[in-house]
């Protein structure tokens, strides 16, 4: 018989405030603890070492998603919404809508927007400065740059963009448990969803937009009429506040290793692996659930079909058994194989956009910018899945 | 259109069985005992052979099982040699190098499906019949051969799907009777083909009254191209390594870059398998291959340099 491994307790509350604002402590505490921790407040088990999340993030055949990527489980609760055909879907299901988008934005078809978006970043970057060398770089620059870009790259009209950050906000909360970050936006569900259903509609997207396109695989056959809306939902819940605070993290790593900055500055091409580094280093999507799908045994700890499973990404990404000195920020590390996009069947279908995002706005930015440093300690914005930001005051050095 | 990765992984053939006259199946391993790449149906492999050619096999088996990919061969006493070596030299416990898993040839979700087999082009279809299943989707499966002992699957697909399934062998009822199961188009139905080229040529003849895009198929052996859109050199500028290079009629796009310093995995080349992808930067390809549909072809966005050309007197490409 094998030896049956005891499995540690953890009583914390791990949507708490506390460790929504600063998850690093927490995450020590249940790498240390075991392979899977059993989270007895919300009856789940844990997993927070870079080995056996990747190893469940890849394993859809026993973690399923469908059951829902958050704490409710869509085999008894209703989902809040119609669940997402990318997300909350497995095989075969998830097959062709994953296929359809991740053509639409894959790196040859997103090749036409990069000169658009680099000169998009150049225009802010000057507008910025041009207006102060103090200024907030989350709400002037992060948040600014991906809404004047993205919105657009998806064909949506010009009224109402103002409600795409608020229902990111709400669906990404919505994967923890029912607690105030949800019941603050409870009375928003109801426009925000509608807002947001009809922006998915054909004719309220631009011609040669990736909603579109979504729509012109339906007209092809490839998706049903029925899955395209829900397909151009997956990008308006995913490719905003995810990018948004992505960029964020970027920023902040800048503003707080200035030789790292120097070193994007010799070498912009390293703006790509700066974005990654930066995504392993903080997380920006902190946490996904999965579902058992057959009594499985990871890492001699059974866990009971049915039973919902917390793969802390950010813990991951910072395991020590994985990653040199986890807890740096460092441009000559290679960040490949880190799961701050998830890892197999469900890896970020948007990350070639997220990355040409961060290229254009790093590379502009690393072009004016010879110094970027903190004013004040940033504020977080507190969110049940997303590790974000209020606000990052920062001043900054023009070159030229 | 593109799908899983260039790399080459190390399999191990794990079992070999006969499973029609002139068609054995093998599963194949991971030496380590490590999960394989995962798969849709539709996807295939590419085998490595001896000299480095490859050849490209459907995935048969289930995807439920990341441990094993399962393939089925046909000896083709004209082929060039592929087909033999698998059936005369591998055994089990020698180890093949492996390409893929890629899907030129995936499954759209439909209400209804018809899916025509010719002989060894079960393969696809196979896991394709169980996404039907589960899908809950209407399906008939139209299976012809050359003879029953020479239809590979037939007795399992016949056993688990009873009259879904219809067998078809030539030398008991004669070709398959397309005009009767093509002639009138129910709604909301795909119809998914594979086979040899003359019954994919029948199938699309058949279909030529059907809506756009229901008809899919696979092929392992190339269209049939028409001439080429221009007969004289042209310019393909490779924008990364900054090179330009001049394509004379007589080499392809893919020896041409290869010969200016351009790094391009390939395989096929024959427009097939799309391992050789490229995106282009600028220009009109002369699209030349198997695999891109009509909405591809007219985006400008890639090509497969094996065979694909230029409409104009320059191209760039991303390489």
């Amino acid at each position: 018989m094998p030896e049956t491994a005891v499995l540690p307790v953890c009583d914390a509350d791990v949507f708490s405030p506390d460790v929504l604002r600063a998850p690093e402590e927490l995450h020590h505490v249940l790498r240390s603890a075991g392979p899977v921790v059993y989270l007895s407040r919300y009856d789940v088990h844990a997993l927070a070492r870079y080995q056996e999340v990747h190893a469940a993030l890849v394993d859809w055949q026993h973690f399923e998603s469908g059951a829902g990527v958050g704490l409710a489980n869509f085999r008894h609760e209703k989902p809040w919404r119609p669940p997402s055909l990318l997300l909350e879907s497995d095989p075969p299901r998830h097959d062709a809508p994953r296929r359809v988008l991740r053509e639409i934005l894959a790196p040859p078809a997103l090749r036409q927007l990069r000169e658009a978006w680099q000169q998009a970043a150049e225009e802010l970057v000057e507008h910025v400065l041009a207006d102060a060398t103090e200024f907030d770089a989350f709400t002037e620059l992060a948040r600014a740059f991906p809404l004047t870009v993205f919105p657009d790259a998806v064909g949506l009209g010009p009224d109402g963009r103002e409600n795409l950050l608020p229902y990111g906000n709400m669906a990404f909360n919505s994967f923890g448990p029912v607690n105030d970050l949800v019941k603050a936006d409870a009375h928003r569900v109801a426009e925000l969803s509608a807002w947001v259903r009809a922006q998915c509609a054909r004719e309220a997207l631009a011609e040669g937009g990736f909603g579109a396109r979504v729509w012109a695989a339906a007209d092809r056959g490839d998706l049903t009429p029925a899955q395209a809306p829900l397909v151009v939902r997956s990008l308006l819940t995913a490719g905003v506040d995810t990018t948004v605070h992505g960029l964020a993290a970027c920023l902040y790593a800048f503003a707080t290793h200035p030789e790292q900055w120097q070193r994007l500055r010799e070498r912009p091409e390293l703006a790509r692996v700066a974005f990654d580094e930066a995504v392993r280093w903080q997380s920006p999507v902190q946490t996904f659930f999965r579902t058992a799908t057959t009594d499985v045994t990871i890492a001699g700890t059974v866990v009971l079909q049915g039973t919902k499973i917390l793969m802390f990404l950010g813990a991951a990404n910072r395991d020590p058994e994985r990653w040199d000195d986890p807890d740096r920020f460092d441009l000559t590390r290679d960040p490949s194989g880190h799961v701050g996009f998830g890892m197999g069947i469900h890896q970020c279908v948007g990350q070639h956009v997220a990355r040409l995002e961060a290229e254009a706005l790093l590379t502009a930015l690393a072009r004016r910018v010879e110094h970027i440093e903190l004013t004040a300690n940033p504020r977080r914005h507190l969110n049940n899945t997303l590790r974000s930001w209020a606000s990052l005051p920062v001043r900054v050095h023009p070159g030229r | 259109m593109t799908g899983g990765d260039n790399v080459v992984v190390t399999l191990e053939i794990s079992a070999k069985e006969t499973v029609a006259e002139g068609v054995v199946a093998l599963t194949l391993a991971h030496p380590a005992g490590a999960r394989l790449p995962d798969w849709t149906p539709g996807s295939h492999i590419e085998v490595v052979l001896p000299g480095g050619t490859m050849r490209h096999y459907s995935l048969c088996g289930n995807r439920w099982d990341a441990y094993t990919y399962r393939i089925a061969v046909l000896r083709e006493p004209k082929g060039r040699g592929g087909s033999a070596f698998v059936h005369d030299t591998l055994r089990p416990g020698d180890r093949i190098g492996v390409g893929g898993p890629r899907n030129h040839f995936p499954l759209a979700p439909s209400e209804r499906y018809l899916f025509i087999a010719g002989g060894v082009g079960i393969t696809p279809l196979l896991s394709m019949v169980q996404q039907a299943e589960l899908l809950g989707a209407e399906w008939q499966l139209l299976y012809g051969g050359r003879t029953r002992a020479s239809m590979a699957f037939h007795e399992e697909l016949t056993a688990a799907h009873g009259e879904r399934v219809h067998i078809a062998p030539q030398d008991e009822v004669g070709l398959l009777d397309l005009a009767s199961w093509l002639g009138t188009p129910p709604p909301d139905t795909k119809v998914y083909c594979c086979g040899p080229a003359p019954l994919l040529a029948a199938v699309e003849a058949a279909c030529a009254h059907w809506p756009p895009y229901t008809l899919r198929t696979e092929r392992f052996t190339a269209a049939e191209q028409r001439a080429p859109v221009r007969d004289l050199p042209f310019d393909v500028e490779l924008r990364r390594t900054g090179r330009t290079v001049t394509v004379t009629p007589d080499v392809s796009v893919l020896d041409a870059v290869r010969g200016a310093g351009a790094n391009v995995l390939s395989s096929c080349e024959q427009g097939t398998c799309g391992t050789c992808l490229t995106p282009v930067l600028d220009g009109r390809p002369d699209h030349r291959d198997s695999i891109l549909a009509e909405y591809e072809r007219a985006a400008n966005t890639c090509m497969f340099p094996c065979v694909s050309r230029s409409c104009d007197d320059r191209l760039v490409l991303d390489l």
